[in-house]
């Protein structure tokens, strides 16, 4: 019984009522609206003076392509960048969440937060949501240990890899990288890998498309920028015929005009007279 | 792993409550993707598709027209669940050949479309998921257009968009071929270089936003002096 | 929820208690599932010819079950097939398939079954059993030599799966080949073919010896032994002995854990 002396502790946890509910309203008959999802090739590798990091740019909802051109490479901090596929609203949500709280850190801390605490966050928090967070990352990053890349799925697992790929077009990607990848590669060499793969996963995988995103994080330089595009490889065709309308075409049926009204008022605004 | 991210399709909490081990479970159906357009004008009728063709999200080939030429005068083309079209077109030609056999002259447009309902039909509990055009010259040498769902309604238009990305151009051809809904309309007829442009064109916005139809398009023209064809890429992402 | 107590049937039944009913056992099951298993085969085309490759395993299930099946069969002197899936359908249509070149070659006529007409016979057979609801769990590849429009002989690469899907290309690969393969042997093609040139043989072998290591790599029910077929347009076909992937493991002295 709950008092005001002893009050009743609320048991801990997620609640997944609203998931039960779901469900029942699914079964009679009420769908939950299509999510949008980026089918993506995403992938990551080090190299010998800090990390590569490349991603696709299409976003589809079903079979329908829903975004030619969006940036699948998110901030976590200066040196710390994370590739994301699943569903969009959840990488996105997932990696600014965690931006802010590494930031809060490094101000707190007074010193750069790691790469393996973004890690650390991240999997934590995709744990707790037991992969109904739906976001596979690659997320890769260079601090005072080195560079590093993590393959971050939605269940919360983690892999520390020297390369990594994630998303529909992985398969394409990893080949890629199986056949191409060596120790101590230079960046000219490393860049040139990840363009190969994302293009890979691009013209043979239908989730993936447009262009290839890439963004190199170095070791010695303190912040980077994502490379948008860094190449366009499904290329927009050329329409023969011109499709403007004459003025007039389409049918006035009724015309309602309301004014806006503007009320002037005259405000004297007196100096004081002193 | 990431499989689940790979399925195409919408989202559903009961596939997510249902997450576990999974038997295999055979299902005669795939969709194979693929576009077809048709448009009939005054003296020609056009049909074309595209060149993909594909299983969930890989590409089997990027080179597979999906039109047949029937006879001197008809073209079918043929989207969907390909090993039902390949089935499909098979009896087709077979039925064919035993009509022109029997009646010493080749089959028209009309015949062939009426055939080809009943041929959808025979199948009414098991259907060809195959979403079919017809395009073809009729006796006065007119284009005509026949469209049909799997199982066996048939229409005659003067265009039509079928397959993958149906939805998606069938609203653009009544715009601009249909001209509905408008104060102003062109008054000339729709002249073949125009419903070839407008072809193309649709084909080329297809491909940027339907994933099941790219890398290329085969164009068929019909008119009084035969079949020709046209091919124009299209983007392979 | 508490009242979803549903008619029972029960005290209508006839049927001897012994015995359980048709209604019982529930619909007739004929769908089967696969047993032992083969992973993806590879088809590349080369100018004069195909490459064809599998490994020798035959999977039962994730166990490592008959290490040294062969997936290759060579049908007569310029016919190859190739099979991916259940090897019991496999072996069971090579029997039919092995009569048919018998029959054939007992013609003595100077003709024999050519890789196009088996192809198109296969797809027959594999739609027909579709239909039946009870298929041949299978995926074929089948290599040869065609006639194009011009009387010349070319050559001949086919697909055919359980469900009668058909097509012809330069580039087939099955299973987890068509994901892991696929791009890198449409990279090789296209790098070639960009300034019209065109792949030799020993070029398509290459391709496909970095194919089946990256198989073997990543996928699971892939094995490091595999076999190769070589089939050109004008000569006899060939099926070259076992060979094996030896990896580059280099790479596993820098995983440790996970964090």
């Amino acid at each position: 019984m709950a008092t005001g002396l002893a009050p009743e502790i609320p048991s801990g946890g997620f609640s997944f009522g609203n998931f039960q509910r779901n469900l029942s309203l699914e079964v009679q008959g009420l769908h939950p609206p299509k999510a949008i999802k980026t089918g993506t090739t995403i992938c990551g590798l080090t190299f010998n003076n800090g990390v590569v990091l490349g991603a696709d740019t299409r976003a589809t909802a079903g079979n329908v392509v829903a975004d030619k051109n969006c940036s699948k490479i998110h901030r976590l901090a200066p040196k710390i960048f994370c590739c994301g596929a699943g569903t969009a609203a959840d990488t996105e949500m997932t990696t600014r969440n965690i931006e802010s709280q590494l930031e809060l850190l490094r101000l707190n801390m007074g010193r750069e937060v790691p790469v393996v605490v973004a890690n650390r966050l991240l999997k934590q928090m995709l744990f707790r949501y037991q992969g109904y967070v739906s976001a596979a990352l690659v997320l890769g990053g260079v601090d005072k240990f080195g560079s590093h890349i993590y393959c971050i799925y939605p269940h919360g697992s983690t892999d520390k890899l020297p390369y990594a790929t994630m998303g529909s077009g992985s398969l394409a990607a990893m080949a890629v990288f199986e056949r191409g990848w060596k120790l101590d590669m230079d960046e000219a060499y490393a860049v040139q890998l990840v363009r190969d793969a994302i293009a890979a996963g691009i013209t043979n995988d239908l989730g993936s498309g447009s262009n290839v995103d890439i963004n190199i994080i170095r070791r010695d330089e303190p912040k980077t920028k994502i490379i948008r595009p860094y190449e366009e490889i499904g290329l927009r065709g050329k329409r023969h015929g011109k499709y403007t309308y004459q003025k007039g075409t389409t049918k006035v049926l009724e015309t309602e005009v309301i004014p806006i009204v503007v009320e002037e008022e005259e405000v004297v605004q007196r100096m004081d007279e002193d | 792993m990431a499989m689940s991210l790979m399925r195409p399709g919408g989202f559903s909490y009961s596939e997510l409550a249902n997450a576990g081990p999974v038997q295999h479970h055979f299902s005669p159906y795939t969709d194979n993707g693929g576009s077809i357009v048709a448009v009939a004008g005054k003296g020609f009728a056009l049909i074309a598709s595209d060149t993909r063709l594909s299983t969930g999200y890989s590409i089997l080939t990027r080179d597979q027209p999906k039109l047949y030429d029937l006879n001197s005068n008809t073209v079918l083309g043929c989207s969907g669940c390909w090993c039902d079209v390949l089935s499909e077109t098979r009896l087709i030609e077979a039925r064919m050949k035993l009509y022109k056999h029997e009646h010493q002259k080749e089959m028209s447009p009309g015949a062939v479309a009426q055939m080809l309902a009943t041929i959808l039909y025979s199948r009414r509990f098991f259907p060809y998921y195959v979403s079919n055009v017809v395009a073809g010259l009729d006796a006065n040498g007119q284009g005509v257009v026949y469209s049909y769902d799997p199982v066996g309604h048939c229409d005659q238009n003067l265009f039509h968009a079928g397959g993958s990305s149906g939805a998606l151009l069938q609203p653009l051809l009544d715009n601009q071929i249909g001209l509905l809904n408008m104060e102003i309309k062109p008054t000339e007829p729709l002249t073949l270089e125009r419903a070839k442009g407008i072809i193309k064109d649709v084909f080329i916005s297809a491909a940027e936003r339907d994933i099941y139809t790219g890398d290329g398009i085969l164009l068929k023209i019909i008119t009084k002096d035969g079949i020709t064809q046209e091919s124009m890429k299209l983007r392979h992402d | 929820m508490a009242n979803a107590q549903g008619p029972s049937f029960e005290r209508f039944s006839t049927s001897i208690p012994t015995m359980p009913s048709a209604a019982a056992l529930g619909p007739m099951k004929r769908t089967q599932t696969p047993v032992s298993t083969g992973t993806s085969v590879l088809g590349l085309r080369y100018d004069g010819g195909i490459v064809l490759a599998a490994d020798t395993l035959a999977s039962y299930g994730s166990l490592l079950r008959y290490r040294d099946c062969t997936r290759l069969h060579k049908v007569n002197d310029n016919t190859v097939i190739a099979c991916m899936g259940d090897y019991a359908d496999f072996q069971y249509l090579l029997s039919i398939i092995e009569q048919k070149a018998i029959t054939e070659d007992c013609m003595d006529d100077g003709f024999n079954i050519t890789a196009r007409s088996l192809h198109s016979w296969l797809t027959r057979v594999l739609y027909n059993k579709r239909c039946k609801f009870d298929p041949l769990w299978t995926t074929f590849l089948v290599a040869g030599s065609d006639m194009d429009d011009d009387g010349q002989k070319t050559e001949f690469l086919g697909y055919v799966d359980k469900l009668g899907t058909a097509y012809k290309d330069g580039i087939i690969a099955t299973g987890y080949g068509s994901m892991l393969a696929t791009p890198l042997m449409r990279e090789a093609v296209e790098a070639k073919t960009k300034d019209g040139g065109q792949l030799t043989e020993q070029d398509a072998i290459n391709v496909i010896n970095d194919c089946m290591k990256i198989l073997y790599y990543r996928d699971a029910r892939a094995h490091f032994r595999y076999e190769i077929a070589v089939i050109p347009t004008t000569g006899s076909a060939r099926i070259e002995a076992p060979v094996e992937v030896k990896g580059d493991w280099q790479v596993a002295h820098l995983i440790r854990g996970y964090e």
